[in-house]
């Protein structure tokens, strides 16, 4: 069955590239063998799930020849995931879905010897935003009474997050220097298992990821403070953002697609080509605007750009908190 | 089995020794950092990122002490057995066997999954099964083809080629 | 009442055409690997852990890989008789005992009736201990319900300290499997700390992690087949078997006079798998050694007693599902295949432990129901097909042995697609194949890297709540108790080599 399938989706694509190449616009690279498509987090978190949604729409609506193989790489903190590219045997038939380790993993091993700008910028597919979450029991209902209560408790307030130094951490500190806190953070092992902790109130607070707490929300176990975004979010019209308060601080997590270094310009123009293409399919556009993610497409030099400043802010950040050197 | 005991023990011994030698070692982005200051209690932090590994290790070491202990004391059953740790056929085994397995673990590089496998079967089932050719190359050659359909095209886990690489593009081409 | 249409709901999922599918195809493959000697439940599900991620990603549930695992894990406990009887090895340990009676049978040319009563003591087994499961899991799961860091911490403590119990009698040797299992669950990333540690000889390949897959597989896949073909030497001899139609008839109508042996083993069986690190084998053991101690005709057994048969086979099968009880309910793997299951569920994306039973009855449901599935299944397959596996049990070991290494090799890669595992893998199997000769115990290690991972962090997370005060695990209301009783676990062993020594102070330099 998955034979005639294919061979379905093959005619489809010959008939289709049949076509452009009538029209006077072939494409200098088509796939030739099926893509690595690397996963710089482990099975089942939110950047998995958004890579195998991405996968199933270029199978869906048959985007590309030949099919993305997902491949979970998420084995230190996304170092597999950045030595396997490094090292691809085929940078044109390899790409890789990232996260804010992106950034943060080059700076902290520096043993792995990854630079990050020979990636190439294929695609920037969103942003993902971040909320400060309480359980609904815990008699805050404003950022302010949050304030008020975190103080009060001091170190016995606990910001649950995932992994040290990592997104939340990094928000944990700048909440805890910029607003006289001494909350003490607890690093778990993915942002599921932080949503839970905190639907269970085995901890006081989280800055989860709406995807992440979406589901204890609609439950009513969970409620939002405040967004780390620059606006409002559709999604979470009531709940003010912290620039609205007074902070000058946001903070997002990329979700980009990057090619293997060494990729030729042409598999950089096939793969942009291919997944502004992703971006604009009414699957993706409807989870973005459920899932409150914000963020233009974006590739080629802004994207470098976009990571330059990332990267140095990342440093900055890391370096502050004592993180690295 | 008796001089197999002690030299594993010592060996497994050593093992525990790098296990806590590495346990304490300073993160990687910090090399002059101190090491062995992360096996203790942190103060409000509770354990350090060495304590669990470095201390377990060191439980390691005193088994392998243990053990040497038994040995000395002839209390364990290895350490009163006169027999050989392999006899002759078994070290073959391990030598055949073992063998082997490097060769194809080798050959996957050169060769990718499919090719090793082939090859790697060819040996087991012609050179130490003694199968006769038939039976060898029907299975040999027919194990690849069906692990190509089931994990290639039905599974889309695309095993590594090699430099068998572009024999597969046609059939990429068809079934993919 | 609330279970019952729980489980009836479940029974209808499990009964779906594809889980139906996967329920025969994992029980066919259990009884196949059930039935090779040097390959057990274990093997079985260790080798095939990888294959099935791809069944979730094609079902899109956790519950249909879950549903053929666990079938493999039945079918096994029903093939392991077979080569038992008509080989006279044991198709795996857990069959140990049935070759006491079960080979006499053979010998005096009641193959059949022995096969027979092995495949109905089997599902009666299955089926009691299953009643038994549905009827305990959730009030226990909903007492686990409130555990937080510090309670899962002591119940891991609870597991680690019964593993010293699993290895037999060389202390030093259990407790350096354990640790081992422990320190090599920690190589990789720190969560707590963000920090990589452990890098062994600065290797990038080690910043990954030494996954569970490749322990696993290592040890179950090429160490143990070493192991099969070095104690074997390929060879294999078998007793005929006069079997049709008629005579297993003959033989089912017959099954009543086991009756006391499958009562015995059902239930001691399914108390036994309960028991952390006891598993099937002591209960299949113990089975035996109880219905034979209170037969009225002790001197039967051992010459051919159809009781004989029964205990052990009614009880290997019973403690197989006892075992799945603390897997589901606390996260605490019971055996090495319970706790291939359970690393299962947590690469699948599953958090186990009891809030499956509240978050995930999707899962859970299902899952009981197929229990009840697979034991039908295979009670049916094994009786019909009886003939093909012993066909099958005459496929020589040089074509079996290359077969697994492949399948073992491909399997690790289609789990991680990285070579640098593939390597690995085949090392720890060498590595495990020598420390075995030794009498190293290597299940200790298996168990020891599924619950490291799990132990830690709730060690540090604890800490981190309590400020650093250890007494968090004794001043908690549950996590004290099981604390307590931990420490004394792994106390006792001590306890008794030091009351042996100050009883037989010579005993050690005559032995």
């Amino acid at each position: 069955m998955t034979i005639s399938m294919s061979k379905m989706t093959k005619v489809a694509a010959l008939a289709a590239f049949a076509w452009t190449a009538a029209a006077g616009a072939a494409l200098a690279f088509e796939p030739t063998k099926p893509i690595e498509f690397v996963i710089m987090a482990g099975k089942g978190g939110g950047a998995d799930k958004m890579a195998r949604l991405m996968q199933s729409i270029v199978e869906k609506e048959d985007l590309a020849p030949r099919p993305l193989v997902p491949a979970n790489k998420g084995g230190g903190s996304g170092a597999e995931a950045l030595v396997h590219l490094k090292g691809a045997t085929d940078p044109d038939h390899t790409i890789m879905v990232t996260l804010n380790s992106f950034f943060t993993t080059p700076l902290r091993q520096p043993g792995l010897e990854v630079d990050i700008m020979t990636f190439a910028p294929v695609g920037r597919m969103a942003e993902d935003t971040f909320l400060l979450w309480v359980h609904k029991d815990e008699g805050v209902t404003t950022f302010d009474e949050f304030l008020a209560k975190a103080k009060a408790e001091g170190n016995s307030w606990v910001m649950g997050g995932t992994g040290k130094n990592s997104e939340d951490n990094i928000i944990t500190d700048f909440l805890n220097e910029n607003y006289d806190l001494t909350i003490k953070y607890i690093p778990y092992k993915g942002g599921g298992e932080v949503a839970k902790q905190l639907a269970g109130r085995q901890i006081h607070s989280s800055v989860n990821n709406p995807s992440e707490a979406l589901g204890f929300y609609e439950s009513g176990d969970v409620i939002p403070l405040v967004a780390f975004t620059n606006e409002r979010l559709p999604l979470f019209p009531d709940v003010p953002t912290l620039k609205e308060l007074g902070a000058d601080f946001s903070y997002f997590m990329q979700r980009a697609v990057v090619g293997a270094p060494g990729m030729s310009d042409d598999a950089l123009a096939y793969y942009t080509d291919l997944f502004s293409k992703v971006y604009e399919s009414a699957d993706w556009q409807e989870y973005k605007s459920g899932r409150s993610l914000m963020g233009d497409f974006m590739s080629g030099g802004d994207l470098k750009a976009y990571w330059d400043t990332q990267r140095s802010r990342h440093k900055e950040i890391l370096t502050a908190s004592g993180a690295i050197k | 089995m008796r001089r197999a005991e002690i030299v594993t023990a010592v060996l497994l011994g050593i093992l525990s020794v790098y296990f806590m030698w590495k346990a304490g070692e300073p993160p990687a982005w910090d090399p002059e950092g101190v090491r062995f200051a992360n096996i203790g209690v942190i103060e409000g932090e509770g354990p350090g990122s060495g304590f669990w590994p470095f201390w377990l290790s060191a439980v390691m070491l005193v088994c392998c002490i243990w053990i040497g202990v038994n040995w000395f004391r002839r209390t364990s059953p290895p350490s009163q057995s006169d027999e050989p740790f392999l006899d002759s056929y078994g070290w073959r085994l391990v030598a055949f066997v073992g063998g082997g397995l490097l060769g194809f673990l080798l050959l996957i590089h050169v060769l990718g999954f499919y090719g090793a496998i082939a090859v790697f079967l060819i040996y087991y089932l012609y050179f130490l099964g003694r199968h006769s050719i038939k039976q060898t190359l029907a299975i040999s050659l027919g194990v690849p083809v069906v692990g190509f359909f089931f994990f290639d095209v039905a599974m889309r886990i695309v095993l590594p080629k090699g430099y068998l690489e572009p024999l597969f593009i046609p059939l990429y081409e068809i079934f993919l | 009442m609330d279970i019952l249409a729980a489980l009836i709901d479940g029974i209808v999922i499990a009964m779906q055409p594809t889980n139906l599918g996967l329920a025969i195809l994992g029980v066919v493959v259990g009884l196949f690997v059930g039935a090779m000697p040097g390959l057990g439940s274990v093997n079985g599900v260790a080798i095939l852990l990888p294959f099935t991620f791809v069944i979730q990603e094609v079902t899109g549930t956790a519950t249909s890989p879950m549903i053929f695992l666990a079938a493999i894990y039945y079918g096994a406990m029903y093939g392991g008789a077979i080569s038992s009887i008509t080989l006279g090895i044991p198709g795996a340990s857990t069959a140990v005992a049935t070759t006491f009676d079960g080979r006499p049978l053979a010998l005096d040319g009641r193959a059949d009736r022995a096969l027979v009563t092995a495949a109905l003591a089997s599902f009666a087994g299955g089926t009691i201990s299953t009643i038994l499961f549905t009827a305990f899991a959730p009030p226990l799961a909903s007492v686990a319900l409130d555990f937080g860091d510090p309670e899962i911490f002591a119940l891991m403590l609870l597991a680690f300290a019964t593993f010293v119990g699993l290895g037999g009698d060389d202390i030093p040797k259990t407790l350096f499997s354990i640790c081992f299992g422990l320190v090599l669950a920690t190589v990789g990333f720190d969560i707590i700390s963000g920090e990589p540690r452990l890098i062994f000889f600065d290797i990038t390949g080690f910043s990954n992690g030494i996954r569970f897959l490749v322990l696993a597989i290592g040890v179950y896949g090429i160490g143990e087949m070493i192991w099969t073909i070095n104690s074997s030497r390929y060879k294999n001899t078998m007793t005929d078997v006069k079997i049709n139609a008629g005579r297993v008839i003959a033989s089912i109508r017959k099954f009543s006079d086991a009756w006391r042996g499958t009562a015995i083993g059902s239930l001691l069986g399914f108390f036994v798998g309960i028991l952390p690190a006891a598993g099937a084998t002591p209960g299949s053991l113990m089975a035996y050694g109880v219905a034979k101690m209170t037969s009225r005709t002790p001197e039967k057994y051992g010459k051919g007693s159809v009781d004989g048969v029964a205990a052990p086979e009614a009880a290997n099968n019973s403690a197989s599902t006892g075992s799945m009880l603390p897997m589901m309910t606390l996260g605490i793997p019971g055996s090495p295949t319970t706790a291939v299951l359970l690393a299962g569920m947590v690469i699948w994306g599953l958090q186990p432990g009891p809030l499956m039973f509240t978050d995930q009855p999707e899962f859970v449901w299902p899952l009981i129901g197929s229990f009840y599935i697979s034991n039908v299944i295979a009670v049916l397959v094994n009786l019909a097909f009886i003939p093909l596996f012993l066909w099958m049990l005459r496929m020589p070991f040089t074509i079996l042995a290359p077969l697994i290494f492949v399948l073992s090799l491909v399997g690790t890669y289609a789990a991680y697609q990285n070579l640098f595992d593939v390597w690995l893998m085949v090392l720890v199997g060498v590595g495990a194949f020598f420390l075995r000769i030794l009498d190293y115990p290597v299940a200790p290690a298996v168990l020891a890297i599924v619950l490291g991972p799990i132990a830690e962090p709730k060690l540090r997370q604890s800490l981190l709540l309590s400020d650093g005060d250890f007494s968090i695990f004794i001043t908690r209301p549950i996590a004290g108790p099981i604390t307590i009783i931990a420490i004394i676990l792994i106390l006792l062993p001590l306890i008794k080599l030091i009351r042996d020594r100050l009883r037989q102070p010579k005993s050690s330099e005559s032995a």
